[in-house]
């Protein structure tokens, strides 16, 4: 140990014991279960003109998830993070009162598609929290899921054609990526396999990446990689396209493609492989863009929502004006917004609560809402690159990263389609949306990275005294 | 692995930044457009998110508002919609705003820049946004007379009154009209009422303000405008001279007669004794005489050829600019193209009453802000002074021989002295068509003043052609309207 710089101060010093932070952890929790109380009650009061009856419930629930979610954290994964599960509860808990909001609409109740989501939603909740809980408990260390890099492979090719196979996969509104179990409803499996995904990557790449990383030709001036190391990065690609083309699920296509790219580039340090990767995703998406008729018109829509608008409303099938009544809705709201309750976001009318609740935080809450909403998930992104950081095993900071990246490209797609910045594509902003698949797999996430998160900052034990050695002198820089 | 993992982070970051900066582009630069975009649904919803504001006549609200369900909360209503109708136009939650409604829109819903000061306060305070109101000149009563007796006659036809020494319009009716209660919503029956007002499934066109925007021939009642030109110019000095007309007379450059209606004694008849038996042949050549110019000069100085802003929009009424002699002659009497407004020949007639200064006719006294205050009060206004008030005088001496001992009895008022003038004009290929009836007319209080000036006009398909005249059809209604402006000011 010639090295004395803190971060390598890992065996010798241990000892003294880093905070645990569980306390701080528990404060903001108190934040993030009383801020969603108090803006269930200003929505109650927006449009009823009382506190609504089941705040003390709700209350209660929003405390109980956040309460139980502390306590199996406090026992055992004691060294996690402390932000993320304030954030992740914050999120959550707003998230639910702004979809209760709308269940209040009468213009969204007129519609046959409308059922009370709330309720549904809070239920999800409980059970992600249950996974995330179990993920806490039965996960004791994260590098356990190293040995099922392949059968995670096989998994997640599983989960993604799900939706395509006759009878089980749901066709909703032009995309193909919900399945249906009768009696339970519907489920989303790409939520799901971002998490697979990202352990086959994590496993694969630790495995590969000096290979990919050092037999590699110069070319113009980047490194290009063997033929046979390509194969890899061609399957995703191919995978991603195929979804694409299958499911016409722009967004899904994207995240995966995305979330490969960061991690091998994080695990082989290759520049030239972030090139390689947008000249391929760029190419496949306008590849895909010329022959789906699908993709096309989402990216009509993007360029020109007024004319969307309008062609809409003149009825021409396949148009819809969401996006213009989005946009409208962020206006509307400007800088402060309307106050919760009193915008007109239903106006949207279909996956108001869903893919487009973000609008509804930008009329009611204006601006500096959706910026609020935007820095909280920036906050979740970057705990999760530090936990990265911090991993001590290359196998848990691949996972980090994929993890938190994939997290962050949803939020940047989800967020960017509905805002206008780029094409829509039909994904829910993590913890906010409405939707179980979504919500369940992102508890789960926030999961796994408090285990490598704990993993990474528990003291390590200390060594077996060995009687041959002296006591190691700690020079301090 | 560390280096790779911050440029990540970094690329994350970038990700936020670029929301962050297109959020910002959105809600703050965009904001204000997106707002107002008039496809935002939200621009109407707030439009109708509160009560509207009232017009007022007679310190009397004759606007209301009633809840609707759906996305748009208040509509308005409207008391006697059809007799009012022509002063208020209408609002509807699907068919947008006409006339007052429309012009003080601002006022009525509360968003006019000169509310904003209040507005602002409201919001903090918690207040909700109200409107303020429109408060008319018009006399409910006038309004009633002139409604009630254009209804009773059964044709189309319409009526206007003015106050002549301030130019505040008095009465404004036109009929058949229209109850803009019935189109007030955005439901099924209001499209209903709406679709069989459209003029292409309704003859009878009743949203037409025939007061105000259509042009009809003044026939006999041009004459008293012809009358005052002769004097202006000096061609005669007094209501009495004889005047230098032939009888038969024909027309400059032509062959043609002009004729009378009947064996009148037209031959160098007075200028008194040729209005009162309405003489086609002494006004026709005092028009040739004085020339083209010269009567248009005189049509223009009360108010011909221009649209009017009171602050409904008026049709401008018309005297052409390049006739034949032989035409401004027909002009002369209300004929060829000359056509007017009822509007525009009761400011005729308000300008001679008012000793010869037009004034600008107007129907909004005041705009008001919700708690009262007066945000806009308007003036009366000089428009111009056609003629002096000594030949003002002459020509209302000529008028009330009209109503004394011509034309025009039937206007007569016990105890009141009163002018007027008839006119029945013909129209449609040669004369083919039933004629208007015309009848204009002042009132005139034992000090010389006048309280109001009026103009009827019907046009009755139905009625036999021998009956139409401006002394029959129009003068009834005409002296009931004039009766009910005297018995309010008692």
């Amino acid at each position: 140990m010639s090295s004395t710089s803190p971060t390598h101060h890992t065996s010798t010093i241990g000892a003294i014991g880093a905070p645990s932070r569980r306390n701080t952890e528990l404060a903001l929790l108190v934040f993030a279960v009383v801020i969603p109380v108090f803006a269930y009650a200003n929505v109650g009061l927006a449009i009823n003109d009382s506190v609504p009856p089941g705040l003390l419930s709700y209350g209660l629930g929003l405390g109980l998830i956040a309460g139980v979610g502390h306590l199996v954290v406090r026992k055992f994964a004691p060294y996690a993070d402390p932000l993320m599960l304030p954030l992740a509860t914050l999120l959550n808990g707003i998230g639910l009162v702004v979809i209760w909001r709308l269940d209040q609409s009468k213009r969204l109740q007129a519609s046959r598609l409308f059922v009370e989501a709330a309720p549904r939603q809070l239920m999800y909740s409980a059970l992600g929290v249950a996974l995330f809980v179990a993920v806490l408990i039965f996960l004791k260390d994260h590098r356990v899921l190293q040995r099922y890099t392949y059968i995670s492979m096989a998994g997640a090719l599983v989960l993604l054609i799900l939706p395509l196979v006759p009878g089980l996969g749901q066709n909703v509104f032009g995309a193909r990526i919900w399945i249906k179990i009768p009696g339970l409803g519907t489920i989303q499996p790409g939520e799901f396999a971002k998490i697979v995904l990202a352990v086959f990557f994590a496993g694969y790449l630790m495995v590969k990446r000096d290979a990919l990383a050092l037999a590699s030709r110069r070319f113009m001036g980047l490194y290009l990689p063997r033929g046979r190391d390509l194969g890899p990065i061609l399957v995703v690609w191919v995978m991603s396209i195929l979804i694409l083309v299958f499911e016409t699920d722009l967004g899904t296509s994207l995240l995966f493609f995305g979330m490969f790219v960061i991690m091998l580039y994080v695990a082989t340090e290759r520049t030239s492989w972030i090139v390689f990767g947008l000249l391929m995703s760029a190419a496949g998406a306008v590849g895909v863009a010329s022959f789906e008729t699908h993709v096309q018109q989402r990216v009509q829509a993007w360029l020109d929502p007024a004319n969307e608008f309008k062609l809409s409303r003149q009825g021409v099938v396949g148009h819809t004006e969401q996006s213009m009544q989005a946009l409208w809705a962020f206006g509307s709201g400007g800088t402060l917004g309307t106050g919760l309750g009193q915008g007109n976001s239903d106006l949207i009318g279909f996956a108001a609560n869903s893919d487009f609740i973000l609008a509804t935080f930008g009329e009611e809450l204006g601006l500096a809402g959706v910026m609020a909403i935007l820095l909280l998930y920036a906050l979740i992104v970057e705990r999760g690159v530090r936990t990265a950081l911090a991993a001590r095993d290359p196998f848990g900071k691949l996972l980090a990263i994929g993890l938190s990246g994939a997290f962050a490209l949803q939020v940047f797609v989800v967020a960017g389609g509905v805002m206008g910045l780029i094409p829509l594509t039909g994904m829910t902003m993590p913890f906010l949306a409405y939707g179980g698949s979504s919500v369940i797999a992102n508890w789960a996430l926030i999961g796994i990275l408090l285990r490598i998160s704990d993993t990474a900052r528990r003291p390590a034990p200390a060594p077996a005294a060995n009687p041959d050695a002296e006591m190691t002198q700690v020079v301090r820089p | 692995m560390n280096k790779p993992l911050r440029r990540i982070a970094i690329f994350c970051g970038l990700l936020v930044l670029t929301l962050l900066i297109r959020d910002n582009w959105l809600q703050y630069v965009k904001a204000d457009s997106l707002k107002d975009d008039e496809n935002n649904r939200r621009v109407a919803i707030e439009r109708y998110a509160t009560p509207r504001g009232d017009i007022i006549v007679d310190g009397k609200a004759i606007t209301g508002h009633a809840t609707t369900d759906g996305d748009f909360k208040y509509k308005r209503t409207y008391k006697d919609g059809p007799m009012w109708a022509p002063v208020t136009g209408y609002v509807s939650q699907a068919y947008g705003a006409t006339q007052l409604e429309a012009i003080d829109d601002g006022i009525l819903t509360g968003n006019d820049d000169r509310l904003f000061f209040r507005n602002t306060l409201d919001m903090i305070t918690g207040k909700k946004k109200e409107g303020g109101n429109v408060v008319t000149t018009l006399n409910a009563a006038a309004q009633k007379a002139a409604y009630d007796g254009l209804k009773a006659q059964g044709g189309k036809g319409a009526v206007a009154a003015i106050e002549p020494s301030t130019g505040k319009i008095l009465a404004l009716a036109s009929f058949p009209s229209y109850d803009p209660s019935s189109i007030a919503g955005s439901g099924d029956s209001d499209a209903k009422a709406w679709k069989g007002l459209l003029k292409e499934n309704n003859k009878n066109d009743p949203t037409l303000n025939r007061a105000l925007r259509e042009v009809y021939p003044p026939g006999s009642t041009f004459k008293v405008l012809t009358a005052a030109a002769a004097l202006e110019n000096g061609l005669y000095d007094s209501a009495d001279e004889k005047t230098d007309s032939p009888l038969p007379w024909t027309m400059p450059e032509t062959s043609t007669v002009l004729k009378n209606e009947g064996d009148l004694p037209c031959k160098n008849a007075t200028l008194r004794e040729a209005l009162r038996v309405s003489c086609n042949t002494v006004f026709g050549k005092i028009g040739a005489d004085l020339g083209n110019d010269k009567m248009l000069d005189m049509a223009k100085k009360f108010g011909f050829t221009e649209e009017q802003f009171v602050p409904v929009r008026s049709a401008a009424s018309v005297f052409s600019d390049d006739m034949e002699p032989s035409q401004v002659a027909l002009s002369s009497i209300g004929q060829f193209n000359t056509a007017a407004t009822p509007l525009q020949m009761a400011m005729v007639t308000s300008a001679i009453a008012n000793n010869g200064t037009l004034m600008k006719p107007y129907m909004v006294d005041e705009l008001q802000a919700p708690n009262l205050d007066t945000i806009e009060k308007t003036d009366p206004e000089e428009m111009s002074k056609p003629l002096s008030a000594d030949n003002a005088q002459i020509l209302q001496s000529m008028m009330e021989t009209v109503v004394k001992e011509g034309t025009g009895t039937r206007a007569q008022i016990n105890g009141v002295t009163v002018g007027g003038k008839t006119g029945t004009a013909q129209h449609g290929v040669d004369n083919s068509e039933n004629p208007y009836a015309w009848f204009i007319s002042y009132a005139k209080q034992s000090d010389g003043s006048s309280p109001v000036a009026v103009a009827v006009v019907i046009e009755d398909e139905n009625a036999n052609r021998g009956d139409i005249s401006g002394g029959g059809l129009a003068a009834p209604i005409a002296k009931n309207v004039m009766q009910a402006v005297l018995d309010s000011k008692k």
